[in-house]
């Protein structure tokens, strides 16, 4: 079990940028479609505010994936205290 | 410390903290069920600027503001203590709801309508990222170490009863005064009734005792000087507090939306189901499956709170596609084709003209009655052109009403899926608040809490839509997000989580 966590944790890792580049990719495509300038601010501005959003998410998903891969995870037996 | 106190004590700590909580939920949704007629009232009428602001209120209030209350409202919680804290949520909750009823029309004020709209709106985002943290906090930190599960449930109850009594105040109160008078000034009623219910809450929640986990911290002088620096920057608890996120929260806000908004939306936008109807069989669902926050509270003291939560996402990734195909199909005009038709009254038809070309079109609206009790308004609405004459369009079909059997039918998937909220929902407060120290357990919690629900269940509407905008999509394809979500959570959670209850948070 403790390989397949360390294992993962490399998948963990690379799904974090992978997910940020789609929603990027995705927030160009949608400003590219809209119509009107009003359009286009509305449609910046939603996903401007998800990009905000999902970069420390992503960024977080990759920590979690890195303490995967160290281990961290290994020895969980219950919750751990400072 | 905690396991002496007595019974009905523990029950006051339950209801005092459930009461504000549940009222804070109340206030959040009265806004988004309202959404679209406080559009009308309270925006300009130039659509691209109403949107612009809808967007601020709706992306800004739920995504940044909700987790930003969290830290905000998390850091004081473990500074000066849950009470104080959790009664400034409540009063901040409280008062911008209360406000908002008091807004004069964009008519009479103008362009300061909608700012102040807006600013209440964030008021509230802000203080139910507060609430929340505080209130399972505070009731754990008062429950013997192994019932935690099942009195932090009721605490679980309230948003889904906030819920309930949303769209049961708005339902009552548009039937009593009627669609034009509750469009014209009746959806104020809502949101001014809060003001009473916060009242009673408040002066119910001064007369309750600082936590004795967090009164014995501060006795001793080991409150946390910076709560945000403890939880965040140091390894040990910033681990525990990602992992809670991806492997419990992440999946359980995405079952929790789906569960209890989609499913309503799906039925009204994408089914067409009339506008009380969506909410009778929500409303029914929710009261079926209510009790189950508690049941499924109460046995995770006893199996562990990992497996009723993962098996909770686990049903939703099964089912979803089924539940939501069958919605399509039974509300299909085209499958009651058997079925005689009562009766078909049609209106005039209304003719608007299109430009100057001298073309118009004409809507004729057609309410149709079968006998197996199914009701429909059939719209079609046709060009009438200069030169080609008339030119039919595509008929619409709207307002539906189902008939009996089809009707519980859905309540029944509504309370399934509401089940499946009650089982990854009801045990994650006492999940969480085991999974930090007292010093920090408020900043620690509230966090991945309003990331999981506020962003990942939160996103469920746009994500669902922008994803039926894909090539090659379909009216289901939207649920490809909460399933692939939940099955993410699931596979950290299977993998990752431990399903050993801490049983001494009292550190």
């Amino acid at each position: 079990m403790n390989r397949l966590k360390k294992f993962l944790g490399l998948i963990w890792m690379v799904l974090g940028p992978v997910a940020m580049t789609f929603l990027f990719i995705q927030a160009i495509d949608k400003v590219g479609l809209a119509h009107s300038d009003i359009e286009r601010t509305n449609t910046m501005l939603q996903w401007g505010i998800i990009l905000f959003i999902f970069f420390p998410i992503s960024l977080g998903l990759m920590i979690f994936g890195f303490y995967a891969w160290k281990g961290e995870y290994e020895k969980l037996e219950s919750s751990q205290k400072i | 410390m905690s396991e002496e106190l007595p019974k009905n004590n523990i029950f006051k700590v339950i209801g005092a903290s459930s009461l504000g909580t549940l009222i804070e939920w109340y206030d959040f949704y009265i806004f988004g069920s309202l959404a679209v007629i406080i559009g009308h009232q309270l925006f300009p009428e130039d659509a691209g600027a109403s949107a612009l602001i809808n967007t601020l209120a709706i992306f800004a209030a739920g995504f940044i503001v909700r987790p930003f209350g969290a830290l905000v409202f998390g850091r004081l919680g473990d500074l000066i203590g849950r009470k104080y804290t959790f009664l400034l949520t409540l009063i901040l909750m409280g008062g911008s709801t209360f406000l908002i009823g008091l807004i004069p029309s964009y008519k009479t004020i103008g362009y300061a309508a909608p700012i102040l709209v807006l600013i209440l709106r964030l008021i509230q985002g802000l203080a139910l990222g507060g609430e929340y943290g505080g209130a399972a906090t505070y009731v754990a930190e008062h429950a013997p170490k192994n019932r935690r599960g099942f009195f932090t449930s009721w605490i679980q109850t309230t948003a889904t009863l906030g819920l309930f009594l949303s769209l049961g105040v708005i339902v009552i109160t548009k039937n009593i005064l009627g669609a034009d008078v509750f469009g014209d000034w009746g959806w104020r009623i809502p949101f001014l009734l809060s003001i009473l219910l916060v009242v009673v809450s408040i002066y119910i929640r001064l007369k309750m005792h600082e936590s004795p986990m967090f009164s014995k911290l501060k006795s001793e002088g080991k409150v946390s000087k910076n709560p945000l620096k403890e939880s965040f920057n140091n390894k040990a608890n910033f681990k525990m507090v990602l992992l809670a996120l991806f492997g419990a929260t992440m999946g359980q806000g995405v079952i929790w939306y789906t569960g209890q908004f989609y499913a309503q939306s799906f039925l009204e936008n994408t089914c067409k189901l009339d506008f009380n109807d969506s909410r009778y069989i929500l409303l029914w669902g929710i009261a079926f499956a209510t009790p189950f926050f508690v049941i499924f509270g109460a046995w995770s003291d006893k199996v562990g709170r990992k497996w009723i939560m993962l098996s909770g996402m686990l049903l939703g990734i099964i089912f979803y596609r089924p539940i939501y195909q069958t919605f399509l199909n039974d509300t299909s005009v085209e499958n009651y084709a058997n079925s005689p038709v009562l009766s078909s009254t049609s209106s005039d038809s209304k003719i608007t003209p299109l430009s100057a070309s001298g073309d118009s079109l004409s809507v004729v609206e057609t309410r149709v009655k079968l006998a197996n009790g199914m009701q429909f308004t059939r719209v079609q609405t046709d060009t009438i052109s200069v030169t080609k004459g008339i030119l039919p369009a595509k008929e619409l079909v709207k307002d539906k009403v189902l008939p009996t059997p089809v009707f519980w039918k859905f309540v029944g998937l509504i309370f399934f899926q509401i089940l499946l909220v009650t089982m990854v929902y009801g045990p994650i407060a006492a999940f969480l608040v085991e999974l930090f120290p007292t010093k920090i357990r408020y900043t620690s919690m509230s966090l991945p809490y309003h990331i999981g629900n506020g962003v990942f269940g939160g996103l469920v509407p746009f994500i669902a839509t922008l994803i039926a905008s894909f090539a090659g999509s379909n009216p289901l394809s939207g649920l490809w997000y909460p399933i692939g979500i939940a099955t993410l959570s699931l596979i950290i959670g299977t993998i990752y989580l431990s399903n050993k209850a801490d049983e001494n948070i009292n550190d």
